[in-house]
């Protein structure tokens, strides 16, 4: 051909620099943080199975599109890094990596490409994951190593529950608040991360950095964080102030369990997520009130990956009742 | 202060306004001009002209065929050649005239004296009659007869005139050069709207990237009564009518609506400037500005040229060949239509021919939706295009009508935003003509 | 462990019991009266769910057909005419047969007949494109390559040639539907009686331009010229519609059609299974039978 051809599409011809990787990528690198906090606490056993939770997506969303969906493999756009990232994020840095083998492929295969892929899946996949570990070895999923300031010498550290596990066994003996707060780390404790628990929820405070970060590149809004962890913190206010004998304040439900990672990483998915700044505020409140319910009432400790997961089944409802009102029709 | 925009939605993308400091310069007239029938909204002219008539720059060649309708003057002076079917931007055959160029006479009532005429003694009627047989249409792409809306229907009660000064399409300029160069001669235009609407305020929408363009327009309009400057927010599109009458007056056009329910007349500053050479010189709409740019174009200018123009001659003037070009765009980036080939003609509504290079002619890779609802954010209409893109996608009409889709002006916010490179918008189009086309059997 | 055993026998069964008479008292007052001659005639149908016959799937034909006094205008196009047999046993009506239909492209502008002269950018929606532009090689009134068509083809019966850059109807798997004349935004496809040993005359162009213009952007325009009309002098059965030849269904394909395809200057006239052949000098063709059937 003698001439090159004209190209003709349709407007708008020019297009914005945002990519769905460099959102992914974005999030983890929001991660960073509290996964630096949690290789503090935890030594090796944090970084093994870090690598091993997104090795294992990787693989499985690798061999499930290229062999049985037999599709463009799309592990490039960054989003099985992330499920991976906050699987492993989900779980005791002593959890064995058999078992982390079978928690990705529930997360990739039950929770993500069975419905089609990135986009489609209406449960969040790392807590599929995350549920379904927890529901299948209980005993290795509550057992928690007690951090170490950097432990990389041994990887049997001492294993015990978290503070809301302590709280609420105590709480079911009748124990005393006063007595129960022997028993579990400070609140700044709490807040940095020198606790108990699943690798990356510690910190709180590297959570919250994270977070920021994703504000400042426009990656979430305010409004699930914001109404999750406000409610929270109003529901909880109202039992402690109603009887602080009994209830735990509403900062120690705040510091403790997974709330944050929750909050900021897990809600705010935006596959599973509502569409509207609307229904953004009704998905936290409810996963808000979901999440106290479980811990105070529940049999489980910790109720934020039900909370969030039971709220991800109501998205397509949220996304109806919360419809944008059309320009012209105040 | 906080300056004003509209209140939900708009994008802000590279503004890349490379021409922004290119002079208007003039473009002599092409040997040959094809002047397309059907320039505007509404019903194609009927030709006054057949084959060999002689016409000078200003002999009407077509008149108004209805109400809504528009009269079509000679851009250049010489013979009518034929009048026959030619291709259009979509590579559609279309009935045009086409006039071969011989000299560069103009008719004498015509006064081209570069004075200002800003006294004037006529009434709304007489305006009104001066603008329709002008043959001036809206200059910012619309191409709405300008005739039409200087009449407020009965029941009615206009209240402003807004002009639209945003110009928030990225690399134009035609609409800025023209407020530094002919300042006076639009607020004298505004101040004729004014009188044809029987109104006593206007006000100037002007985006704040033009900060020259707003001080020269404050300093003269000092010297008019009831004319205002209103620097804006950045924001696309503001230009959209609906939009700029929200940013300027707070006031939301029901859906379906027109400006006038709200009570504003809404203007372009092209369109106001062309009123004062219809009226105050008698000239008709036989020349615009417009601006030849892009990243492929080595010379971006702001060319005044005659209606009728091949694009090949600006591309010509602006230094532009098409060996590196990609893509030939009439109008702006976010709204303009691609073309099939540069020998299209220059119409009424061409405010900038942009050339986009080979390597951002193409559209990148689609991927799937993430659903992070970034598009139902900048949807100026507040829609959920994301929705009435699957909509199109899978042919259910009835419930895109449901979902509003109609209300769409294609502004392209959506698939600019999409991180996931949907074409959003090509299949909401598709939504639209095919819904559209349900509507309409239905009456 | 005995009163358990009984406890949970008795509270389940006495939930079973009510939930049981309530659905008897519900399936009685609500009961509706229905033709079980739908379900009959519902039983003989393909079950595509296509919406070829014109009704929104199956089960509405087979109310229309238990509705109508007769078949004239009712008949699966998929089914055919056994299963129309079969309805009009279950009804007792006077079956009406119809020739087997295929669903013809009228158009041939490849490729190669028809060359790119811009790059298509965008969705592969026939829709879309069409109200943008004429198309990749010109023609306001060709295919536009893209393959709307074969999405809505329940029947897997049309495939995207790479080559030609046109879709290509499967004979043996096409039901005539109507799906892909419906969906075409520029009513390419027209359904045409199979013909005898698959014969098929037609021609394969709609464009409507001037013959020069149209010759431009396809090698294979009909222009227009009237030759295949002097061919043959069927009393309708080839005629001008404006500058566009249309050869009717009812075409002796048999007698004539080799003439018509030989006639055509441009090769615009498509004969399926039937040879070109030049007309013999000065001899009017012999007339055509009745109809084939």
């Amino acid at each position: 051909m003698s001439k090159e051809l004209l190209t003709i599409s349709l407007s708008p011809h020019i297009k914005g620099e945002e990519t769905t990787p460099q959102i992914m990528y974005g999030v983890a690198i929001a991660l960073l943080p509290a996964l630096i906090v949690s290789i503090i606490f935890f030594g090796l056993g944090a970084i093994k199975v870090t690598l091993f939770a997104v090795a294992f997506c990787l693989l499985f969303e690798f061999l499930i599109q290229k062999f049985i969906m037999k599709v463009e493999s799309s592990i490039g756009d960054g989003s099985a890094l992330i499920t991976g990232l906050l699987l492993a994020f989900n779980l005791p840095s002593n959890f064995p990596i058999w078992m982390l083998l079978i928690g990705a492929l529930a997360a990739m295969a039950i929770g993500k490409l069975s419905f089609g892929g990135l986009g489609n899946n209406p449960f969040n996949p790392a807590l599929v994951g995350r549920v379904f570990l927890l529901i299948c070895f209980p005993v290795q999923m509550t057992s928690w190593p007690l951090p170490k300031l950097f432990s990389f010498s041994s990887l049997d550290s001492v294993t015990g529950a978290t503070a809301l596990g302590v709280a609420k066994e105590a709480i079911k003996q009748g124990q005393s608040i006063a007595h129960i707060k022997t028993l579990i780390p400070g609140n700044l404790d709490l807040f940095l991360g020198q606790a108990g628990g699943s690798l990356g929820e510690v910190s709180a405070l590297a959570l919250i950095l994270g977070g920021l970060y994703m504000l400042y590149k426009k990656i979430i809004t305010w409004h699930i964080p914001v109404s999750f962890i406000g409610t929270v913190i109003i529901f909880t206010g109202i039992l402690w102030a109603i009887n602080c004998e009994q209830y735990m304040s509403p900062l120690f439900h705040l510091l403790t369990g997974g709330l944050m990672l929750g909050a900021i990483f897990m809600a705010t998915d935006m596959v599973t997520s509502p569409m509207t700044k609307k229904g953004q505020l009704i998905f936290g409140v409810g996963c808000g009130l979901l999440t106290v319910i479980i811990r105070i009432f529940g049999a489980y400790p910790e109720g934020v990956s039900f909370a969030i997961l039971l709220m991800n089944a109501v998205v397509p409802l949220i996304n109806i009742l919360s419809k944008p009102k059309p320009f012209g029709t105040n | 202060m906080e300056l004003k925009t509209f209140k939900k939605g708009g994008i802000h993308p590279e503004e890349n306004k490379l021409s922004v400091s290119a002079p208007i310069e003039s473009l002599a007239p092409p040997a040959i001009v094809s002047i397309p029938i059907s320039q505007h909204i509404g019903a194609p002219s009927k030709p006054l002209v057949k084959k060999g008539d002689e016409v000078k720059v200003g002999t009407p060649i077509a008149e108004m065929s209805s109400f809504i309708s528009a009269f079509i003057h000679s851009s250049v002076s010489g013979t009518v050649s034929k009048i026959d079917d030619v291709v259009d931007s979509s590579g559609l055959r279309k009935q045009a005239i086409i006039i071969k160029t011989d000299g560069d006479t103009w008719e004498k009532s015509i006064d081209r004296s570069p004075e200002l005429k800003k006294n004037f003694t006529l009434d709304a009627s007489e305006i009104i009659e001066k603008v329709k047989k002008a043959g001036i249409v809206g200059l910012g792409g619309a191409t709405f007869p300008s005739y039409v809306k200087l009449m407020v229907p009965k029941g009615k009660k206009a209240f402003a005139v807004v002009i639209n000064g945003v110009e928030c399409e990225p690399y134009l300029t035609s609409d800025h050069r023209i407020m530094l160069e002919k300042t006076d001669e639009i607020l004298v235009g505004v101040s004729l709207i004014m009188k044809a609407t029987n109104l006593k305020k206007a006000i100037i929408g002007i985006e704040n990237n033009k900060p020259d363009a707003i001080s020269i327009m404050r300093t003269k309009a000092k010297n008019f009564e009831g004319i205002e400057i209103l620097p804006l927010k950045v924001m696309y599109p503001q230009g959209a009518e609906k939009q700029l009458i929200q940013a300027v007056t707070g006031k939301e056009v029901p859906a379906g609506g027109l400006p006038i329910d709200v009570g504003a007349v809404i203007f372009n500053v092209g369109t106001a400037f062309a009123i004062y050479e219809a009226v105050q010189k008698k000239k008709p709409l036989v020349e615009r500005v417009v601006t030849v740019t892009g990243k492929a174009i080595p010379k971006p200018s702001n060319l005044l040229c005659r209606i009728g123009t091949p694009v090949a001659n600006l591309l010509e003037q602006a230094g532009g060949s098409l060996e590196n070009a990609g893509k030939i765009i009439n109008g702006g980036p976010m709204m303009g239509k691609a073309l099939v080939t540069p020998d299209v003609p220059i119409t009424k509504g061409t405010s900038g021919i942009l050339v986009m290079p080979k390597e951002l002619a193409t559209r990148k890779k689609e991927s799937p939706c993430i659903r992070c609802a970034k598009c139902v954010t900048v949807c100026p209409m507040v829609l959920e295009p994301y929705l009435l893109s699957r909509l199109g996608r899978k042919y259910l009409w009835e419930r895109f009508e449901v979902e509003k889709g109609m209300n769409c002006f294609e502004c392209g916010s959506c698939s600019f935003t999409c991180p996931a490179n949907i074409p959003l918008l090509d299949y909401i189009r598709v939504g639209k003509t095919e819904v559209g086309r349900i509507i309409r059997s239905r009456k | 462990m005995g009163s358990l055993l009984l406890n949970s026998i008795l509270l389940l069964g006495s939930v079973g019991l009510v939930a049981a008479s309530v659905l008897f008292f519900v399936a009685k007052k609500f009961y509706v009266y229905e033709n079980p001659k739908i379900d009959e005639v519902d039983d003989v149908l393909p079950s595509a769910n296509c919406g070829g016959c014109g009704f929104p799937g199956c089960r509405a034909f087979a109310e229309a057909t238990v509705g109508a006094t007769d078949l004239e205008e009712l008949f699966c196009p998929v089914g055919g005419n056994e299963t129309m047999k079969a309805v009009a046993k279950i009804l007792g009506l006077e079956v009406v047969e119809k020739g087997p239909m295929v669903a013809v492209l009228r158009c041939n502008g490849s490729n190669e007949n028809s060359p790119k002269k811009i790059n298509y950018d965008g969705v592969s929606s026939c829709l879309s494109a069409h109200s943008m532009y004429a198309g990749e090689g010109g023609c306001p009134f060709g295919c536009l390559k893209l393959d709307d068509c074969v999405r809505v083809c329940d029947f897997d019966a049309l495939k995207m040639d790479a080559k030609t850059g046109l879709p290509v109807v499967d004979e043996k798997k096409c039901t005539a539907c109507g799906a892909c004349v419906d969906i075409c935004p520029r009513n390419i496809y027209e359904l045409r009686p199979i013909g005898k040993q698959s014969k098929r005359v037609y021609v394969a162009c709609l464009n409507t331009e001037k013959g020069a213009i149209a010759k431009k952007n396809c090698a294979v325009a009909c222009i227009g010229c009237n030759k295949c009309v002097k061919v043959y002098d069927s009393g309708g059965a080839v005629v001008m519609k404006g500058l566009l030849s249309y050869i009717s269904p009812q075409v002796d394909v048999e007698n004539q059609g080799g003439y018509l395809v030989g006639s055509c200057p441009t090769n615009a006239i498509m004969g399926i299974n039937v040879e070109a052949k030049k007309l013999p000098p000065k001899k009017k063709p012999s007339k055509p039978k009745e109809k084939e059937s």
